[in-house]
């Protein structure tokens, strides 16, 4: 059974940005695209730990502010010719409440 | 229709030559094979030829893989990369890899490339040497360049000066041994190779020429060299580079014939008739390989060869050598010297711009070229060596290339070449042995328009490089347009960055959605590179309308400050003109204690920076430092970062005029204001240019009788000096038009390209023209910059500090346990 925790409203994310939530995995991303979908990432780039949350939001996919890799909010992978990924976790948006299920890490961890 | 089962194809080595002959047996027999490579390195295939770029800093090792991941799984190859091949048993016909993992084969390729050649040297094992051939050795050097040691090179041909080239532009001082009198003895006559020694001295690299060395010094790693003369050069990098031999270690396994690399026939084929090898571990006829051009050659019979063609057969092109370090033009082919009374010299040299040409003759033949400083008909003379071709009729005009020798030629392009003058079988990639006429037939068929297309489909320019301008050349050419312009934004459109500016004034677009609309655009919010562009182009058009959208903004720019590599911040304060006040210090000081502000640095600018600090603590940070007076330096932005000045009039015994107010005037008119790229500026009080004005976007020198304006230095990558502009006699008249250059600049700049190639692209007589010759057009423009720093000049800092405008980026959305 995932537990949801509530971490504030989708209004509280900029369109086309992010914000962070401190979490006992880390800081994790939480990203709101134009579309107003939403997606949570370990804040880390599979690079060399860019925090994703400061890149430029585009489509569904943001490009880290270090060295521009472009990473796939839905699975974490980064975009070829680059190699490696960061944690996606479950994140749902129940009218306007975000709410994060920081267990359900565990299931797409080794994806 | 399968109905034929696959055989198995296995390639040892995964570099250059294997994959060439893959890419070719791909296009002509796509389902023949099923395909295993083993690589020793644990990356897909990269362009070697390129390392030499990657350690002088001028591309990435992203932007030399050759073959991505992806197209091994596209093409349904098993890659093992990282796992080397350590035994072959031709009579099972199988594989063995470091990894225990065992691959049966049908056809067997070798393309294991070469081993740097070592020395017998004493000290050779130390830690600190290095050889120069794949990326392990390059973050070796890069390492140690960053450890900012010294450098021996050992070796003073193509690779080791390409290797002492790059660690000198990562900062490291350099010492080059070679063995001979003089560098590239086997590609350069003595007077080319001692113009190049003189260019290469000017630029910093020491010469130890007639060197032998006799060994390594340093007990536990090495510590330079001893030369067998007594002479010692100290250093802690030795980077040896004297030359390859093939790698036969794999012919040896497979028990095929060997001399000095493993021998193959005209069919690419071994003694073995189910091995066959390519590229530099062959030995064909005799020779050896170093070069890519013969190997592209090899690749393709091998191809043809395994995809059951019976008459595919390989004989040596002519080569050719060409020097990979910028601004340095080597050429040559064929002979280097006359070789007995029937050859002729003929020499023409220009010591006053550096260049030097020599032809050999022999008959009515050219048997050979060396061109040194200007190489641009180096192509040409290669073509009539190759052909064979007689030259009688031209002979006396050959020495000053094309444009002359070519009776009814007509005017040349940018790069001095004359497109309509080569004939159609002209090569214009060496590499890869792409003439001019297959160029203009891809342009036409596939309606090509980009550098990249053509790179794409003939694979010209695609290696070392070299010939970029001259294929551009003829891009231009042939689509009748400048090549430099069509070069497209990015992904998300095919427009050029001076189409979409002239679009946003024509079609008045004032809102990113409506220009990307308007445009065509392919994505739905743009990407990383066109969004920056497209703000700042709508900014720059519509100043006090536009509102400015931060999200397309990087980082830097949206939160005001630097991110560094943990993800902490750097924050810069201004200091008009590098002065500061006891008070403002104090309240850095008061800053840094209380924030825990792990360093405080002096920049390269004449301020001070403060990194480290959190992002949660940047808004508090800038509260204290307004409360003292202190503004935000724009040490982030695309816009003015500092003015930097000198002591001047008021008390170098030197200065003519008050430089640093001067430059005061000119940073607090500047300030703010958001430009292509980061543009800076400069004020000295003399000639002898203490605050370096003529490496800077906007310089000023001030003399006696006024200031000098000099504009397009870059004291960055690519080092510039300014061009002149005008001498002025006021501070009125500086300010008017360093304004009026500097809106010229945003109007016209693309974004991301400093003033300096700026400059370049359109031209100093175009500047001259606007800001000169049209005094109401550049009180125009200087009235235009001043209207739109109306709208600019608010520090970011203070909007921030009280947490009134983007509160949110400073702050966690929640904590959660
Ligand atoms: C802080 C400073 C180094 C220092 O400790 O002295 C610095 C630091 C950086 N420089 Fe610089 N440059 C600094 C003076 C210079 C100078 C010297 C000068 O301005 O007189 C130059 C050469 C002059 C010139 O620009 O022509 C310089 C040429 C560069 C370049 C190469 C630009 C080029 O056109 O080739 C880059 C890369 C870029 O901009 O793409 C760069 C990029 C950077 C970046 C922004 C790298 C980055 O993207 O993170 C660094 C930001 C550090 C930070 O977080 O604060 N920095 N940089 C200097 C800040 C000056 C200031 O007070 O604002
Ligand atoms: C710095 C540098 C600059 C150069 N500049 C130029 C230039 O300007 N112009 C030019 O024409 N040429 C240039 N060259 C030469 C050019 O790169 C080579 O000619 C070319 O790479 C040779 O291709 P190859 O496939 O034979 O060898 P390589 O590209 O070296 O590929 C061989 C591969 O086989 C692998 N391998 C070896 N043994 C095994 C094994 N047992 N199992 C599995 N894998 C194995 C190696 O690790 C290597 O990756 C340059 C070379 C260097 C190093
Ligand atoms: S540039 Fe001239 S005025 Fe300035 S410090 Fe040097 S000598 Fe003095
Ligand atoms: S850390 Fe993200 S790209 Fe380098």
């Amino acid at each position: 059974m995932t537990n949801w925790i509530d971490i504030g409203t989708i209004a509280d994310i900029p369109r086309l940005g992010a914000r962070t939530v401190e979490t006992a995995l880390g800081q994790v991303a939480v990203f709101r695209t134009a579309e107003d979908e939403v997606f949570a990432l370990i804040n880390k780039c599979p690079h060399k730990n860019g925090p994703l949350s400061e890149g430029i939001v585009m489509g569904r996919k943001v490009a880290c502010p270090l060295h521009n890799w472009v990473i796939d909010l839905n699975s974490g992978h980064a975009d070829a010719p680059d190699e490696g990924c960061t944690t996606p976790l479950a994140l749902k948006d129940e009218g306007g409440r975000l709410l994060l299920g920081l267990d359900a890490v565990a299931a797409v961890a080794h994806g | 229709m399968n109905s034929v089962p696959r055989q198995r194809l296995v390639v040892i080595g995964n570099g250059m030559a294997g994959m060439r002959t893959v890419e070719e047996l791909l296009a002509r027999a796509p389902v023949r094979y099923d395909i295993t490579v083993f690589g020793a390195e644990p990356h897909p295939n990269y362009n070697r030829i390129m390392l030499s770029s990657v350690l002088a800093g001028e591309k990435q090792i992203d932007d030399i893989i050759i073959n991505p991941r992806a197209w091994y799984t596209q093409n349904a190859i098993t890659l093992h990369a990282g796992d080397a091949v350590i035994g072959i048993d031709a009579k099972t016909k199988t594989v063995t890899a470091a990894s225990g993992l065992r691959v049966a084969y049908d056809k067997l390729l070798l393309a294991t490339g070469s081993k740097p050649l070592m020395p017998p040297l004493p000290g050779l094992d130390l830690p600190g040497i290095v050889t120069f051939r794949d990326i392990a050795d390059i973050d070796k050097m890069l390492a140690a360049a960053e450890a900012k040691q010294r450098a021996v090179v050992i070796g003073g041909g193509l690779l080791g000066l390409e290797a002492a080239w790059g660690l000198k532009r990562r900062g490291m001082p350099v010492a080059l041994v070679h063995l001979m009198p003089t560098l590239m003895e086997r590609q350069l006559d003595t007077e080319a190779g001692t113009l190049l020694q003189r260019d290469l001295d000017e630029r910093g690299l020491h010469f130890f020429t007639s060197g032998q060395t006799e060994r390594i010094i340093g007990s536990e790693r090495a510590e330079g060299v001893a030369l067998a003369d007594g002479r010692t050069v100290p250093g802690d990098l030795v980077v040896v580079a004297i030359g390859i031999r093939p790698n036969v270690d794999m012919g040896k396994a497979a028990d095929v014939d060997i001399n000095r690399g493993i021998l193959v026939g005209d069919d690419m084929a071994t003694s073995d008739p189910d091995i066959y090898a390519v590229g530099e571990c062959v030995e064909h006829n005799g020779q050896v390989f170093g070069l890519v051009a013969p190997i592209w050659e090899q690749a393709k019979v091998c191809a043809a060869r395994l995809a059951g063609d019976t008459v595919a057969s390989y004989v040596t092109p002519a080569l050719s050598t060409r020097l990979k370090i910028t601004g340095i033009d080597v050429f040559s082919a064929g002979k280097l010297a006359a070789e007995d009374d029937g050859d002729e010299e003929v020499v023409f040299r220009d010591a006053a711009k550096g260049v030097y040409r020599k032809l050999v003759v022999r008959g009515n033949r050219l048997v050979g070229a060396v061109l040194y400083g200007d190489v641009a008909d180096g192509g040409w003379y290669f073509d009539l060596i190759k052909g064979n071709k007689d030259v009688a009729e031209m002979r006396d005009r050959l020495i000053f290339g094309q444009g002359f020798a070519d009776q009814d030629c007509c005017g040349g392009s940018k790069a001095g070449l004359n497109v309509a003058a080569m004939t159609d079988d002209t090569q214009v990639c060496g590499c890869n042995g792409v003439s001019k006429g297959a160029i203009v037939k891809a342009i036409g068929e596939k309606g090509l328009t980009t550098l990249d297309e053509v790179r794409a489909h003939t694979k010209a320019s695609a290696s070392c490089g070299m010939c970029t301008p001259t294929v551009q050349a003829i891009l231009s050419f042939v689509t009748g347009s400048d090549a430099a312009a069509p070069e497209v934004m990015c992904k998300c459109t095919d427009h050029g960055h001076d189409h979409v500016r002239h679009a946003i004034l024509d079609q008045r677009l004032k809102t990113m959605a409506d220009l990307r609309e308007a445009l065509g655009w392919k994505t739905a919010d743009g990407c990383a590179k066109c969004r920056p562009a497209l703000n700042y182009y709508l900014l720059c058009a519509w100043p006090g309308e536009y509102v400015d959208d931060y999200r397309s903004r990087f980082i830097n720019e949206r939160v005001h400050a630097n991110i560094q590599k943990d993800g902490t911040y750097s924050v810069i304060p201004r200091m008009w003109g590098g002065v500061t006040t006891p008070a403002e210090l104090r309240a850095i000081a008061d800053v840094a204690d209380k924030f825990n502000i792990p360093t405080v640095k002096v920049t390269g600018g004449q301020r001070i920076d403060l990194l480290g600090v959190k992002k949660q603590d940047l808004p508090a940070v800038w509260g204290d430092l307004n409360q003292a007076g202190l503004v935000s330096g724009h040490g982030y932005a695309k816009g003015l970062r500092t003015v930097k000045t000198c002591v001047g009039s008021e008390w170098c015994r030197f200065g003519t005029q008050d430089s640093t107010a001067l430059g005061i005037k000119l940073e607090k008119m500047m300030w703010g204001s958001w430009t292509p790229h980061k543009v800076k500026l400069a004020v000295s009080g003399c000639p002898r240019n203490c605050a370096e004005a003529t490496i800077k976007d906007i310089g000023i020198i001030c003399v006696e009788a006024g200031y000098d304006m000099v504009i397009g230095g870059n004291g960055g990558i690519e080092v510039r000096v300014t061009d002149p502009l005008t001498r002025l006699t006021t501070e009125a008249e500086v300010l008017e038009y360093s304004a009026a250059f500097m809106q010229l600049y945003r109007e016209e700049g693309h974004y991301l390209e400093r003033t300096a190639p700026y400059l370049e692209r359109v031209g100093l007589a175009h500047i001259k023209a606007r800001i000169l010759e049209d005094d109401a057009g550049r009180k125009a423009l200087y009235a235009r910059f001043l209207f739109a720093q109306s709208f600019a000049q608010d520090d970011p800092w203070a909007e921030r500090a009280g947490g009134g405008v983007d509160a949110h980026e400073f702050q966690s959305l929640a904590v959660v346990s």
